[in-house]
């Protein structure tokens, strides 16, 4: 089985040169194996610019060339994996490949059978490239600093091809590159008054910055005006699709795991229970046909195009990864080994976003949260701060800037009970981390308004 | 590597002011069972260089896994091509930055002693697993350990040599249980709490041997137990919970990089402002809080940063004064203030910002027996479970996994999630009793994140128990 989605300038040689480098390697690999013995592998590589700016200037410009093998070594029921640097220079590297066999051969002479050993046995090969040509970055950040004219700007931009790739033994072959950017600023007033803006996408836009830059300076004068401090308390709330990505981002925290599930470590075992419930409008699905992720897992697994969570506020799915369904007798979607959505989608409401003010009527505009962590995980209860633009608002119109608040409250009261409505917009989030490599993970979210979030500090 | 190294980085050309380049050789193992069944080892071996350029002003940084000759003359080219196109929007003008020029070595305590064989990881992670699932209510437990060799190399086109290698072993064992609706998970000083520097004699020093039935104990105690109360009262903080509030709300805020904006975008800014040094009244008398990297067994011990500076042990709060920031050189110089050596990566594939290394509070006088005996209404918590904090590092709340009442200077009831809020500004004026050394534990954190990119490095943290007064206290829902 093999599919194939390509957008790419042919002219791209280094592009060309990477995919060729990983199939080269991976048919040393095949060359590599004993008798008895089946591999799986994963490839993560990128060639990636990052600038770093403060207060409208570079604070630190740099390049990353990185290319990593993951080596799963297959022999019976036992196994072990090796994960190295490569150089890309296949004659030097397989020197790192032969120590690497060696090593996971010793190891496994050592190893007892493994019952829960999972790995894709059925053929699913494919290829998905996205490469578009992307201005050079010292250009791009030339726009950005000149559009920023005046102003303290903060931000990083963070562009250039990613890969990740899958081999095995038994012929699979899967492929996926993109070439993406990322530019992620802040506009501040003073101290921690600032409003933060995401750019991220595969084709850059000077139209579509330029309009982001604008919106953002509109913002940062209301920004101007004297800030509000709120008492602590229940408030009516609007949390933007950038709000509901920190919330969402805690449900991914072992939410969905079909693990903790089972273990009931997952902060919503008590709705696999029956025992609590969202509003009926609320659903989650890991929808990977229209997320930036690859198709596949790091042990071969095809993702499904899309896998239910949530439906009419009752949970319905989990992603189980090839481990977990061996151990608890599950059917596998092809999730990773951490069981976490990478292309979260949370299904729209009614409500148009440009009503969103006035479905508040008064109340906290949320623009940002931060620093998430569950106060109570069972009972859904999470803590974290209000950041950037927030404001007070008085029958649909923002009236102030609001001082920094921590909010204490259950998701179960806040997408249940509390919840007013969802906007039908919904945002493609990209997920800026970038830990050890730039992340390939997205989410698509609605705003919310409730009618009461609990506000203690 | 290194005499190569040296070797390549004789040949390879640049022509700028001053450049450099920082080697990483990384390796890591990982073992563990997880209820009772070994899971499949993995090694990491992570190895790649980043070259660094002045010039014209300009500075830029090219990082490469690509380390043979070739790949580091290319990481050079690229690096001076960033400085040099920085260098008319540079918000530091590199000509005024020091230039390192020191030469130097460290080694861990025991760096070259024998590791353990994966057979005796497995006989003793099996052994504290077997302990561990010892009710029909433990529901998941895992005993694991991850250790990592790491040779560090810091070449400068002025002649610095600075060679450190380093050696860390970090256990983790965690048990959950769960019973009529409820799961409470108790670990082993944290997920990861466990991190020194040098050999497996560190297991001994926090009872590693004997801690699956013990911690498995205390997680079916907190299945029982009442939630903690509400209400404003004292708080005996042990190590383990010490470790996180000192990180997040002494640490963070006195990076300088922070102070300077870097991190607004992400990690956030601080409370702290450049004028408060030198007289700012950050706690009580009683905070004494030093930056040490020469305690041998602690997580972040090393000679040098990541930008050839010497570290020494400093100062950063003395009787409850702030005195300096963690900022390593570049920052001190664009701050005009003293600070430390420590401007860090976390692997060869991301440039030195400031971060927290070894940031610890220096014992007191109170044994943990009159720090009990002295409080009248208060609750003890232990091992941090929950952490927030808001972008300037004041309105915290933080939670523990374990909670006691103490009761007319009595400890009573077992109480679970145990929750507390406050203002850093506050808060560590509220100091009232700090620790003896016999209550002082070294412990620490692998996974401090911060900087764009993104880095995840680690920190240590030593800290005696201690008593904070008239803290706002609160459980979990009912």
């Amino acid at each position: 089985m093999f599919s194939e989605v390509t957008l790419e300038d042919p002219q791209s040689e280094g592009i060309v040169n990477m995919e060729a480098y990983f199939n080269d390697l991976a048919s040393l690999l095949d060359r590599s194996l004993a008798p008895g013995e089946v591999y799986t592998c994963a490839f993560d590589a990128e060639v990636s610019d990052f600038v770093r700016m403060n207060r409208g200037k570079i604070r630190q410009p740099g390049s990353v060339s990185q290319r990593y093998l993951r080596l799963h070594l297959i022999r019976g029921q036992r196994h072990a994996e090796r994960c190295f640097s490569l150089s890309g220079d296949l004659a030097r590297d397989r020197v790192d490949v032969a120590a690497a066999f060696s090593w996971l051969r010793d190891t496994l002479a050592e190893l007892p059978d493994d019952p829960h050993l999972s790995y894709a046995t059925e053929v699913v090969s494919s290829r998905s490239v996205k490469v578009r040509e992307l201005p050079a970055a010292d250009e791009v950040i030339a726009n950005v600093l000149d559009a920023a004219s005046g102003l303290d700007l903060v931000g990083i931009y963070a562009a250039g091809p990613v890969y990740r790739g899958f081999a095995n033994s038994l012929g699979q072959r899967n492929w996926h590159q993109a070439t993406s950017f990322n530019l992620q600023w802040s506009l501040y007033h003073r101290a921690d008054k600032a409003v933060k803006t995401a750019y991220g996408g595969f084709d850059w836009s000077a139209g579509t910055f330029e309009a982001k830059m604008r919106d953002a300076r509109e913002r940062l004068a209301l920004l101007a005006m004297p800030a509000r401090s709120l008492e602590p308390g229940s408030y009516r709330a609007y949390l933007t699709p950038t709000a509901m990505e920190e919330i969402a981002g805690m449900l991914c925290w072992g939410g969905f795991s079909g693990r903790a599930l089972a273990t009931r470590q997952s902060c919503l075992f008590r709705v696999q229970d029956g025992e609590a419930a969202f509003d009926a409008s609320v659903g989650f699905t890991e929808n990977t046909l229209d997320g930036v992720a690859p198709a596949f897992q790091g042990e071969g697994f095809a993702r499904p195009t899309a896998v239910p969570l949530v439906r009419d506020g009752q949970l319905v799915g989990s992603l189980v990864s090839p481990r977990t369904a061996k151990e608890y007798s599950l059917a596998t979607n092809g999730a990773n080994a951490a069981e976490m959505p990478e292309s979260l989608d949370m299904a729209g409401g009614t409500l148009t976003a440009s009503d969103a003010l006035a479905a508040l009527d008064s109340g906290l505009y949320i623009g940002n949260l931060w620093y998430l962590n569950f106060s109570d995980r069972p009972a859904c209860r999470m803590t974290g701060m209000t950041r950037f633009a927030s404001f007070w608002v008085e029958h649909g119109k923002i009236v102030a800037p609001v001082n920094v608040m921590r909010f204490d409250d259950s998701l179960f009261r806040l997408l249940g009970e509390n919840l007013v409505g969802l906007t039908a917009e919904r945002e493609l989030l990209v997920d800026a981390n970038s830990y050890r490599s730039r992340n390939v993970g997205s989410m698509r979210l609605p705003g919310a308004v409730v009618s009461e979030m609990a506000f203690t500090l | 590597m290194t005499e190569s190294l040296h070797a390549d980085f004789k040949q390879i050309k640049c022509t700028a002011d001053f450049w450099s380049l920082r080697m990483v050789d990384e390796r890591a193992e990982s073992f563990s069972v997880r209820k009772n069944v070994p899971q499949p080892p993995s090694m990491s071996v992570d190895r790649g260089a980043m070259l660094t350029v002045y010039a014209d002003g300009g500075h830029g940084y090219a990082a490469t896994s690509d380390t043979s000759r070739a790949g580091l003359q290319a990481a050079l080219d690229r690096a001076a091509a960033w400085a040099r196109a920085s260098a008319t929007r540079s918000l530091i003008d590199s000509r005024s930055l020091p230039r390192p020029a020191l030469r130097g070595d460290y080694a861990s305590p025991a760096a070259d002693a024998k590791p353990w064989s994966r057979r005796e990881w497995y006989e003793l992670l099996a052994q504290e697993s077997r302990a561990a699932g010892c009710d029909s209510r433990i529901v998941d437990w895992e005993a694991s350990v991850e250790t990592r060799n790491a040779e560090h190399v810091y070449l400068t086109s002025e002649g610095g040599e600075v060679s450190q290698r380093f050696r860390f072993v970090m256990p983790n064992l965690s048990v959950t249980a769960h019973a009529d609706g409820d799961t409470q998970m108790r670990t082993l000083n944290g997920y990861r709490g466990l991190a020194q520097q040098g050999s497996e004699a560190m297991l001994e020093r926090f009872g590693f041997v004997g801690s699956g039935a013990r911690v498995a104990g205390e997680a079916l105690q907190l299945l029982a137990a009442p939630n903690c109360p509400s209400g404003v009262m004292d708080a005996l903080l042990l190590p383990d919970q010490m470790v996180l509030q000192i990180h997040e709300s002494i640490g963070h805020p006195l990076e300088l990089d922070r102070i300077l904006g870097d991190e607004r975008n992400f990690a956030g800014t601080s409370f702290v402002t450049l004028d408060m040094f030198g007289s700012y009244r950050y706690g009580s008398e009683l905070l004494n809080v030093t930056f040490d990297p020469t305690r041998p067994e602690e997580l972040a011990s090393y000679a040098f940063d990541d930008d050839g500076t010497r570290a020494e042990r400093a100062y950063l709060i003395r009787n409850g004064i702030l005195e300096r920031p963690l900022g390593g050189a570049i920052s001190q110089k664009r701050a005009g203030i003293a600070g430390v050596a420590n401007a860090r990566a976390d692997g060869w594939n991301r440039p030195p910002i400031d971060r927290m290394a070894n940031l610890n509070i220096e014992p007191g006088d109170a044994t943990l027996e009159q720090m009990i005996a002295e409080i009248e209404h208060g609750v003890l918590m232990r091992t941090n479970s929950s952490w927030s904090i808001d972008d300037s590092r004041n309105k915290f709340q933080f939670g523990c996994e374990w909670g006691q009442l103490i009761e007319g200077g009595k400890l009573t009831t077992v109480v679970k999630n145990p929750n507390y809020r406050g203002i850093s500004a506050n808060f560590w004026r509220s100091l009232k009793r700090v620790g003896d050394e016999l209550t002082l534990e070294v412990l620490g954190t692998p996974y401090c994140g911060k900087g764009e990119p993104s880095q995840q490095i680690r920190v240590g943290h030593a800290s005696p128990a201690c008593v904070f007064a008239a803290v706002d206290v609160f459980g979990g829902d009912a």
